[in-house]
This record gives C-alpha cells, structure tokens and sequence, in this order.
C-alpha cells in the first residue's frame, strides 16, 4: 500500500479531513475520495478545463494540482454553487440560454466563468472568449456559453 | 404551458443535473465492491504475441485477475456490427496501435496500473500496413484473416468490400468540360469530452453493463451472443453519453470488462483515458478520385467517383460508412449519369467507425470542390452552377431512391443572401459557398410507451440516447403537446434495456423522426384509450368523441384529461398505457437495403481572409442553413447546427492523425491534437433553417443534426481559393498547407509568365 498523507481542506464551505496518497491529485480526491462527481475528467493533461475547481479564488485545472497542494485551501466545486436547492445566476443563465448540450464540459465551463465573473465583473465578449479559452466543448455550444455569461455580468439572470 | 409545446425552446429537460454536476455519466457511478481496470496494451500496432507473463502482475496486492486471451472461451470470442471479426483480446497478433493483450483488475486504479505496467508480453514487432498504398501494394500481408469472411472473392487482398453505385452511362454521356482531381481528407477523431467508459457486474444468472454507449439494444444482442446468455439476462445501462458523434455507436471493450466481471465475481469498471479512447475510435480518412464533366451552359452531364477510405483494422460500422457515405456522393443535383465506386481498406490503424456525417463530407470535400473547378473551367459563377443543377421538389436524384424531399434552392438562396454573395470584397479575402446532402435511416425500428398516471403526469419511454442532441427535450414536448401536460409533470426514461421497449439505434439524425413518430404514436394511443374511458364513464359512443392536446370532447361538453382519468380509474388507481412504434423495412433490392426516409440537406456559405506570408485563415463570416422541415426545438435545431458547423471547423482547419512508419499514433492526446475552442470560432457564425414542414417526422420534422458538417470543408477551401487562387486538395488547411499552396501557386504563375 502506498503511504498517505492526512490532508484538511475546505471544500465547499465544509471542513474535510482526508488521507490521500501522494501522487494523487486533486481531482481524483474529489472525485473518488469525496464523491463529488461533478468535476470532470477528460484529458489529464490541463489542456481540457473539464476538471476546473476554484482553489482559494483562481480557477485550476484540478488534473494538474497533487492533492497535497491543496492540504488547507479552501476549494469550490460546482456542486457548492446552488445554494438552498437554488441554482446560481450563472447555472440558471447556462440553462436558459441553453449553454448545454451533452453537458460534460460545462462544470468545468460554469467554474472558469465563475472565477472569471469574480475578477471581472464586467467583461467584455472577447474577454470572455478568452476566459474559456481553456475549456473545449467539443458539441461546440460556445456561443450559448458567451450569452450565458455575458447576462449573468449584465445581471439580466437572478 | 405554451412554452413546452413543440415549435419553442424550453429549458432543457436534464438540465439542471447538466448545470449542477448532479447528472451521473458513467464513470460517476461507482458499485460498491467494484475494481478497477487497466488495459495492457503494446508500443506498436502490429505484432505477434509470443508469451504473457503475469507472475510479477499477480503478485501486486490488491490485483485479483490479469485477463489474457488464453483465459477466454476458445477459440476467442469475437464480434462486429457487420463482420464478426473484432476478438475479445488480441488473438494472437495486435493489429493496430493499442489494441489490447491483456486487461488487470485490481483493487485500486493504481494497483490496476502498477500491475498492467508489470505484464510481461514477449513479442515480435511486424511491419504494420499504414495507408492505402501500403494495402494495395501487390502482395501485401493480409490485415484480416480470410477465414473471417468465407467465399469472399475479396478476401485473398486488404479490400474488405467494394460498392458500385450510379445511374446512366457515363461514358456515353457528352460534356463541354470534363475536370477532374485527387482530394483527400484527415483521419480524425470524436474527441467526445467525455472519454469511453464501461462498468460490468454479475447480477444473478445474468449480466448488468453500463456503458457510454449510443445504441444500448445493439450491445445488448452483442454481449448476449458473445457470453452465450438469453437477451433477458444481459441488461444494459446506458447513462446519457457526454457526446457521442458516432464514435459511441457500438460495442468496443464491453465485452472484455464483462468478461472481467464473470471471471472475479465483482463489478469491474474500466475508464479509457483520453489518450485510450484515442486508440480505440477515428473516422475513416479518404482518398477520392473525382470527374465532373459539365455543359458549357453550365448543366451537369455527369459524376464519376472513385473513393478509397482507409478503414483500420476491424470493420466496426466502418464498411456500411463507405457504402452509405459515398452512396450520394454526386451531390444533391439533377445528373443524366453518375458511377460510384468506393472500397473499403483494411490497415493495421484504429478502427474506424461512425463519425457525425457518417462518410459523406469525405466525398462532399471531393465533388463540391471539383464543382467549383467546373464552374471556373466554363467562366460560370459557383453559385450559379449550383442553383442550376440543385434538385427541385419531387426531382430524381438517383433513380431507385427517394426524391428530393425540400425546397432545397431556399436554403442556397437563404445561405447566398446571408453572406453577401457577388457583393464586393477587400482584397486578401473570398467567398466559398458548398451544398451537402446525407441520405437519412435506411431502415429504422423503434417502440414507445407512454404512461398517463393517475394524477395525470406522464413517464415516456424511449430508448433513444440523449447524448446532447437533446432527444429527451424533443419527446417530452411531443408528450406535452399531445396530453397537455406541462413538462414538469413529464419524465422522460431512457438507457436501461430492461425497462424501457427497443430502440434499433441512436444515428443518422433519426431519434426525432423515428423515436418522435413512436412517442406520438403512443400519445395517440393514449388518447384513444382516454376516448374508450370516456365513453365507458359517459355511456356515449367512442366515435362520438375526441381527445386532441389535453382536451376529450364529448358532443355536449369537453373534459379535461384528469376529469377522464379519475371517474376512469377509480378509487384503485392505475395508469393508461399507450404504446407506439415507428418502422422503416428494409428494401432488399435497393443498393443500401433501403431507400433514404429523408435526406439531410445543408448549405454553408463563408467569407475567409488569408495571410498570404502564414497561411493562416481567418473565417470572417460562417452561414449555415439547414432544411429542417419544422424545428420542434428552434434552439436546440440552432445548436445542432452550430455544433456541427464548428465540429467541421476541426477537420477542415486543424484536426488530423499523425502516424509513423511503425504504425504508432504520434500526436495522442490533448496537447498535441488541437480540436476549435472559443478562441477558434469564426468572427461571425449565423445559422438559419427552413421550414416547410416536409419531413416524415413528427409534424413534418426531418432528421437535422449532421447538415451542418457535412460541406464545412468545401465553404472554406472555396473561399480561401477565391481569396488566393491557390489550389487546395488535401485536408487540414494547416498554416502549413495553405502557405505551401500559395508557393505552388506562385510558382506556377512564374511559370506562365515566363512562357
Ligand atoms: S482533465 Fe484536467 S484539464 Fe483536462
Ligand atoms: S456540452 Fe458537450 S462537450 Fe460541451
């Protein structure tokens, strides 16, 4: 057996302790120790974005941070952005303006627009271009992403 | 209420687990008890297996099975949607780059790894047969063991079928001009997000599999034949896939992990990695010979095409993408005669298999590129030569076939205006405008139940995947508007063959017309149940009255469903059950077994600029019209559109396979193979439709969500070689390619003007 390391994180507002194994990443944490099953998979390699979580306010690719790295941050996942069974203005933008398709990109989409709403509040559409330049969406729903994230920044959402 | 009727774009149904992660695909399931499972697999595509040693693999703790091809049922199992001849493991010989020797399950991904890492495979490297070339090559090794398919006069050569398709006498036929050329295109692949996974576990005397998979019947009648088990003991999960586009349509290494699962006892679970999945699907790449011989006032006399696809080393569906790809390869056009040979060639290189367009824009890039040469060899407008030749309604495109089913020059027209066509450009740029058509299902069968319980809610069963199409949205709106049930009180149930009724298959655009005729089948068989009720509960007679969208009419008043319902029940309850089906047979003298129940037609127009010193392109403007018959769900028709529009991009612009000589895939992966993000997309991209409500489907729908693919790389090569002059025949349109183009070019005008 491979020797683990006790982490203490914080994810989604609630204090997790967990053994994890060094070479484990982020990602597989979530997803296998903490079943949350949300943050995708796909690449491994930081060139997708299907496994972006917000590690103590910046957007990550969780494929490429040890687990170990994130032992005392504070971590959201998407499964920490409805609050009280309440979707957030930008998961119910996504849904309104249609941003999905087959819907594996988009946790990884809705947490890099996430972060890129709370640096930039404003963005302008080739800003928000670029802020999800890092994650694909191979059904090629991009323009119902730009909508979606340029009326949660107008506020046209709640 | 009125926003969930068909015509509008609600929200998504599933949506909301797609927006919160709560939306479990198949490798968020986790059985408990469950292992791991690693593929072994060699750095080559071709060998010959010697020995497996496990010794050092078994003794990793936590590993409970190291699967060779030795432990399986002999000889090794095989199986193939068309030819039985994809074994369960490497049998004896790998023949292509990853295929699998051997497959670990273990306690842990790590142990499963470790321990696949410790598999020793003594083997004999062999020189793999790569391109077409190398399979034609007289006296080259045989890819497939002749014995696979008996009595084929092919099966002595790396040609695994040949089709001839075609009308008329082309030789016999005059033409003013006659142009012809060599096209070819990339092989490239889906690069679904979501990678290929499957689970497998005992469940009794039978067998429970989940898998990423289009079509859960077919798997089902695989894995039943392959583990010798009755249909209703293999039981087949199919979550919504996270993107198919073809390359989830058949089984792949579902066998193998249920294998896995009979031999421990446990759930076993196996999730390829990007890199994997990679290995294991591609769309066929193509070699295309085309002539076009035209009349100078611009009236096509006829096509002729020799199509090569290089299909890999398994059949897979790939030989049926041959056939039924270059099956309508002379385009959507009035044609006196037209000759049609396509193959089917073997090599030791991925399987290839179904892939969004299903054949057609490997010949599209062909025939609508050498028709714009056409039109410049006779001084005609590439517009013009295509509303002149472009079928009308009711037209013959190929004499045993379907007729032109729409309005088609609407969509050219639709496209011309949008982009501006014939008004002037700035220099550096040009215009490409290209017309797609793809034969819709040949044969279809799917079955429906629609149940109206008692408190007037509804659950559809439809065995159609959702893999983003949004098929879920489309049959809950048909249910809604025909019971008039808003879509909160409608469940849509789908991927568990031992619940929901068959469903032949998820492709070729076929779920909104053939599983949408099948659910509104069963709405109409609910009603005419509501009808009965009514009549029993009045003591009226039946044909007295109607039940149209929610509403049963008797002569003197209208009842609304629950007014039905509730004095029909009773006070024990119940449900009334509607069933539906929708069937295409097939036609068994007809060249694909069956005529086309609609053709998808598609035109894309674009504006391009071009660096003359990087050969970058820029698409300024992108319009894609598609015939859609009537959208059921505008947004979701837009998206498709989109969708497919920007999937086209990939191919034309930057997608494609490198191999070396070894047979290996040298560019797997994210890093190295790039697909478009949003920093890719052209400046502008317009999708519009048109709609004559002309489809067989639900109120007059057609099938709509390859359209938009299938002449991307057409639009774009058309415009760039209006903007350059360059001559392009070979795709992607890399910055290299096009800069290397430009050079010919300049060489070649030096030429001319040095004569
Ligand atoms: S899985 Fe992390 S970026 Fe792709
Ligand atoms: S919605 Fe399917 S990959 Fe983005």
């Amino acid at each position: 057996m491979t020797r683990t390391v006790p982490i203490s994180l914080n994810v989604n507002g609630r204090p997790r302790t967990v053994d994890v194994a060094p070479n484990h990443t982020l990602l597989e944490v979530l997803r296998e120790d903490l079943d949350l099953t949300g943050t995708k998979e796909c690449c491994l390699v930081g060139e997708c974005g299907a496994c972006t979580v917000i590690v103590d306010g910046r957007s990550v690719d969780s494929c490429l941070m040890l687990a170990i790295e994130a032992d005392g941050a504070d971590v959201l996942t998407v499964e920490g952005l409805a609050a009280d069974g309440r979707l957030s203005p930008l998961q119910a933008a996504f849904l309104d303006k249609g941003g999905v398709q087959c819907g594996f990109c988009i946790p990884g989409q809705i947490m890099s627009a996430h972060a890129l709403l709370a640096e930039n509040p404003h963005p302008s559409r080739a800003e928000v271009e670029e802020g999800i330049a890092g994650n694909l969406c191979r059904c090629g729903c991009y323009e119902q992403i730009f909508e979606a994230i340029l009326a949660t920044a107008e506020g046209v959402e709640r | 209420m009125s926003r969930d009727r068909i015509g509008t774009s609600p929200n998504r149904v599933g949506g909301i687990g797609r927006v919160t992660g709560s939306q479990q695909y198949v490798a968020d399931i986790k059985l408990p008890d469950a292992l791991e499972v690693k593929l072994v697999t060699l750095d080559v595509a071709r060998a010959r297996i010697l020995s497996i040693d496990s010794t050092a693999a078994l003794a990793v703790p936590g590993v409970h099975a190291v699967l060779t091809a030795a432990d399986l049922p002999q000889p090794v199992p095989r199986f193939g949607p068309q030819f039985i001849d994809r074994p369960v493991l490497a049998d004896g010989e790998t023949k292509y780059h990853g295929e699998p020797v051997a497959a670990v399950a273990a306690e842990s991904k790590d142990a499963a790894e470790e321990a696949a890492r410790l598999v020793k495979v003594a083997y004999e490297e062999l020189t793999p047969i790569v391109t077409i070339a190398d399979a034609l090559a007289p006296g080259a090794d045989l890819v497939q063991d002749p014995s696979i398919r008996p009595n084929d006069p092919l099966a002595g050569t790396n040609v695994l079928r040949e089709h001839r398709f075609g009308w008329g006498d082309v030789d016999a036929t005059p033409a003013d001009v006659v142009v012809e050329g060599d096209y070819t295109f990339p092989m490239v692949t889906h690069f679904a997000i979501e990678t290929h996974a499957y689970i497998a576990a005992p469940d009794g005397d039978g067998i429970s599999v989940w898998s990423t998979i289009q079509h859960p019947n077919w798997l089902q009648r695989i894995l039943a034949g392959v583990l010798g088990m009755p249909l209703a003991k293999v039981r087949v999960y199919a979550p919504d896939p996270g993107g198919g586009f073809g390359g989830k349509q058949h089984a792949k290494y579902e066998p193998l992990v249920a294998f896995l699962a009979l031999r421990t006892g446990r759930p076993c679970r196996l999730v390829l990695t990007l890199e994997e999945t990679f290995k294991a699907v591609r769309r066929t790449t193509t070699q295309v010979h085309v002539r076009t011989g035209v009349m100078s006032d611009g009236s096509l006399a006829f096509v002729e095409v020799d199509a090569d696809y290089n299909i890999g080393a398994y059949a897979d569906i790939a030989d049926r993408v041959v056939a039924k790809g270059s099956y309508p390869a002379a385009g959507p056009y009035r044609i006196p005669a037209v000759r049609i040979l396509s193959r089917s060639i073997l090599t030791h290189t991925t399987p290839a298999t179904a892939f969004r367009g299903f054949g057609n824009p490997q010949v599209n890039w062909a025939v609508e590129s050498n028709l714009d040469a056409a039109a410049r060899a006779i001084g005609m407008d590439r517009l013009e030569i295509r509303l002149k030749n472009v079928a009308r309604t009711g037209d013959t495109l190929n004499p045993v076939d379907t007729r032109c089913d729409g309005e088609w020059d609407q969509s050219v027209r639709k496209a011309a205006e949008m982009i501006g066509w014939g008004s002037p450009l700035p220099p550096g740029r040009g215009r490409g405008i290209a017309l797609g058509i793809k034969s819709g299902p040949t044969t279809g069968l799917s079955y429906s139940t629609v149940r109206l319980l008692s408190d007037g809610s509804v659950i559809v069963l439809a065995g159609t995947s959702d893999m983003g199409q949004g098929a879920r949205t489309v049959f809950a709106q048909i249910a809604a508007t025909e019971l008039g049930v808003p879509l909160e009180r409608i469940a849509v149930v789908m991927g568990d063959t031992s619940i929901v009724p068959y469903d032949q298959q998820t492709s070729a655009s076929r779920s909104t017309v053939l599983m949408g005729n099948a659910v509104l089948s069963a709405c109409r068989d609910v009603q005419a149940k509501l009808r009965a009720m009514a009549a029993r509960v009045h003591g009226i007679h039946e044909a007295s009255i109607t039940a149209e969208g929610g509403v049963v009419r008797l002569p003197d008043r209208e009842l609304s469903v629950l007014e039905v319902l509730k004095p029909g029940l009773g006070r024990m309850g119940g449900e009334v059950i509607g069933n539906g089906m929708a069937r295409k047979d097939a036609e068994p003298d007809h060249p694909l077994s069956g005529s086309a129940a609609f053709f998808e037609f598609n035109c894309t127009a674009v504006e391009a600029e071009v660096d003359e010193e990087t050969g970058d392109i820029t698409i300024v403007k992108h319009v894609t019209v598609s015939d859609v018959g009537k959208a059921l769900n505008p947004l979701q028709v837009r998206m498709q559109d989109e969708g497919a529009a920007i999937q086209g991009l990939g191919h034309t612009l930057m997608e494609h396979y490198i191999y070396d000589d070894r047979g290996r895939i040298r560019n797997l992966g994210a890093i190295d193979y790039r697909i478009p993000t949003s920093m890719d997309l052209p400046l502008h991209m317009e999708s519009a439709i048109v709609e004559n409500a002309d489809g067989p489907g639900p109120y007059g729908a057609k099938g709509m969500s390859e359209g938009a693919l299938l002449c991307v790389a057409s639009a774009v090569g058309a415009a760039v070689r209006d903007a350059t002059g360059a001559d392009l025949r070979d795709l992607p349109l890399t910055p290299e390619v096009v800069w290397r183009a430009l050079r010919e070019r300049d060489r070649k005008n030096a030429e001319v003007t040095a004569r």
